[in-house]
């Protein structure tokens, strides 16, 4: 068990190339768009969500529509936390994660006996649950006004989360990015494979001596911590929550920015949230009815031509141009 | 007792609104096993189009109803040829979900193009909109209408199905389509015919059934869930797992409403997963 040889080290390499570009990416953002901050500090929160999401679609299968209710545990968690006096951000950050983690415990282990259709209903209906309870307890979760009035207070006692946005969008792109590197090093370990694994062939896992609820159970717990951050960081930077934020239409607005991102790989997940959000933001103000009818053809056209979204299909251009230039180097 | 007798009128036409709407629905997730997120799509595109019958075209209530289900089937064909099947039976259920998510959002991104974004009424006919007599008590014409076509619907699905050749060559390929192509059965065509009758039972059951469920621009969107979920708990492919779903459903929906109004759809949800949890192929599911 102490030699691990020298492949971790390999696997390492496009990692941190990958992440790397996707900081440099994100200070991009912030030099070119200081106007704009608020929007993109929105976009890093809900990619938070969809990658959450991508460990669960991606990685071991499961169909759900109901991920939203792990986001918004944690955006609620984080929101009445601050609204009740507790202000430091990171352990507003700390107890959203632990409410996603609790909810992905308690919902995994309900949404995980069934599958198929009742695997989806399962997950919509205890989303649904969630969402008709943070509506109805208004007391704590102010109902449908949402829950206003959350002041975080300054980072490190220093950075003020001011109107521009700033302090929200360097903080939220820092725990993006090491959110990021920590999945990524989960992808890669032995427990991320088994997940692949699982997702595969889930009878052949079995035969092979490994419990396939557990595994996927610490799979949904570690899902909802990261869509709880990402709700607590919502939470922070916009301080508001609203019902929004546990609906279905977030968990089908998740599923949709994954899919056209593609799934399994964490890098698509933010691929598609990006490009989803930045559409919806100039076509939906427009119109919101040709920006569905636009979602609704892009979506149609990922099933018949792209089945691996946006990554996928860039990386088999990128593969074909490898294989034009060098025909020994392609497989 | 009042009360109990509104309650229980109530319930059961909204459970049967329910039932004419998703047992196309069930049907083909049983036959063609596939998770169809747009069936409420066509019920929306029924409404729309029996409104625009009504109001625009001035004609009555019963052409309505014909007029917006051969459109309905008429815009579905097309829909069914082209995009579903592709996605018949394919071994992972994402495919399915996206392509009938997508397929809802553009119906709803269209229709609201076509028709423009608004509630879209369907008067009742006098005939239906008075209260009717019983002796004992006046119940609303349309709720007894309602319930009077949903269990016609019931008793002829239940005929077709069990008493016709078409319903025995339906029922094999819903058992084994292979083998029931192997015998010669061109399940392509049964595909079509029973895609064809579950479009054309949901725009129905979007028409008469607007009084309670209201023919609005995110119609598809609102009831989506609902609709899935109500197959889920009744088990895809059953007529009888179906009503009961639908009754049992709309009856604790509808006392919920009446009675602790504060908790709204908390018990409608609470319920299904109850139910769901504890039997994951529905009520009258089978064994795949």
């Amino acid at each position: 068990m102490a030699w691990n040889g020298a492949l971790p080290n390999i696997r390492a390499w496009p990692d941190a190339a990958g992440i790397g570009s996707i900081a440099l990416t994100i200070l991009a953002g912030y030099l070119v768009f200081p106007d704009d901050l608020a929007l993109l500090a929105r976009i890093l929160a809900t990619s938070l969500l969809v990658v959450s999401l991508d460990l669960l679609v991606g990685f071991c299968g499961i169909i759900t529509l109901g991920q939203a209710a792990l986001f918004g545990a944690g955006a609620y968690a984080a929101g009445i936390a601050a609204v009740r006096g507790l202000s430091e951000p990171f352990s507003l950050l700390a107890i959203g994660a632990a409410a996603g983690g609790l909810t992905g415990l308690v919902s995994g282990a309900i949404i995980l006996r069934a599958h198929g259709l009742a695997q989806l209903v399962l997950s919509i209906a205890f989303a649904q649950l969630l969402a008709e309870t943070a509506n109805k307890a208004s007391w704590l979760t102010g109902g449908s006004d949402g829950l206003s009035g959350i002041a975080p207070a300054p980072l490190f006692g220093e950075f003020r989360f001011d109107l521009l946005g700033r302090t929200g969008y360097l903080f939220s792109a820092a725990v993006l990015i090491a959110v990021l590197a920590v999945l990524r090093a989960i992808a890669g370990s032995p427990f991320g494979l088994l997940c692949r694994g699982i997702r595969a062939d889930p009878v052949r896992v079995r035969a092979m001596g490994v419990s396939v609820y557990p595994a996927l159970l610490k799979m949904y717990i570690i899902s909802g911590i990261v869509a709880g951050v990402g709700g607590a960081l919502s939470a922070i930077t916009t301080q508001v929550v609203g019902l929004d934020s546990v609906g279905f239409d977030l968990s089908a607005s998740a599923l949709v920015m994954l899919v056209l991102g593609g799934a399994g790989s964490l890098y698509g997940a933010l691929l598609g949230t990006v490009t989803f959000m930045l559409f919806q933001h100039f076509v939906s103000a427009e119109n919101p009815f040709h920006w569905l009818t636009l979602v609704g053809v892009l979506l149609i056209a990922v099933v018949l031509i792209a089945p691996r979204g946006l990554a996928g299909a860039a990386r088999t251009i990128a593969s074909r141009l490898v294989a034009r230039w060098h025909p020994q180097a392609s497989r | 007792m009042r009360t109990v007798l509104s309650i229980g009128v109530d319930a059961i036409a909204y459970g049967m609104v329910l039932f004419v709407i998703t047992i196309g629905l069930s049907l083909t997730m049983g036959l063609m096993r596939i998770v169809n997120l747009a069936h409420g799509a066509f019920a929306m595109v029924g409404g729309y189009v029996a409104s625009y019958a009504t109001r625009s075209l001035g004609l009555d209530y019963a052409a309505a109803i014909a007029i917006a289900v051969a459109a309905t089937v008429v815009i579905a064909a097309p829909i069914e040829r082209l995009l579903y099947r592709p996605i018949y039976g394919a071994k992972d259920a994402l495919p399915q979900v996206l392509m009938t998510i997508g397929i809802t959002f553009c119906v709803v991104g269209i229709a609201n193009f076509v028709f423009g974004p608004t509630l879209k009424t369907i008067p009742l006919p006098p005939s239906l909109s008075q209260p009717v007599d019983l002796g004992f008590r006046s119940i609303a014409g349309h709720r007894l209408f309602v319930i009077a076509a949903g269990s016609a619907i019931a008793l002829g699905l239940w005929l077709l199905i069990e008493r016709t050749e078409f319903g025995i060559k339906l029922r094999a390929a819903v058992d084994d389509t292979a083998m029931a192509a192997a015998l010669g059965v061109r399940t392509q065509t049964i595909y079509t015919l029973s895609f064809a009758l579950a479009v054309a039972l949901a725009a129905f059951g979007g028409v008469i059934g607007a009084e309670m469920l209201p023919v609005e621009p995110y119609y598809a969107l609102r009831y989506m869930v609902t609709f899935l979920v109500v197959v889920s708990v009744g088990g895809a492919g059953s007529i009888w797992g179906a009503l009961c779903a639908c009754l049992l459903l709309g009856a604790i929906d509808t006392s919920a409403r009446y009675l602790v109004p504060d908790l709204g759809e908390f018990f409608f949800y609470f319920a299904v997963l109850a139910i769901v949890c504890f039997f994951p192929r529905g009520l009258f599911g089978r064994a795949p």
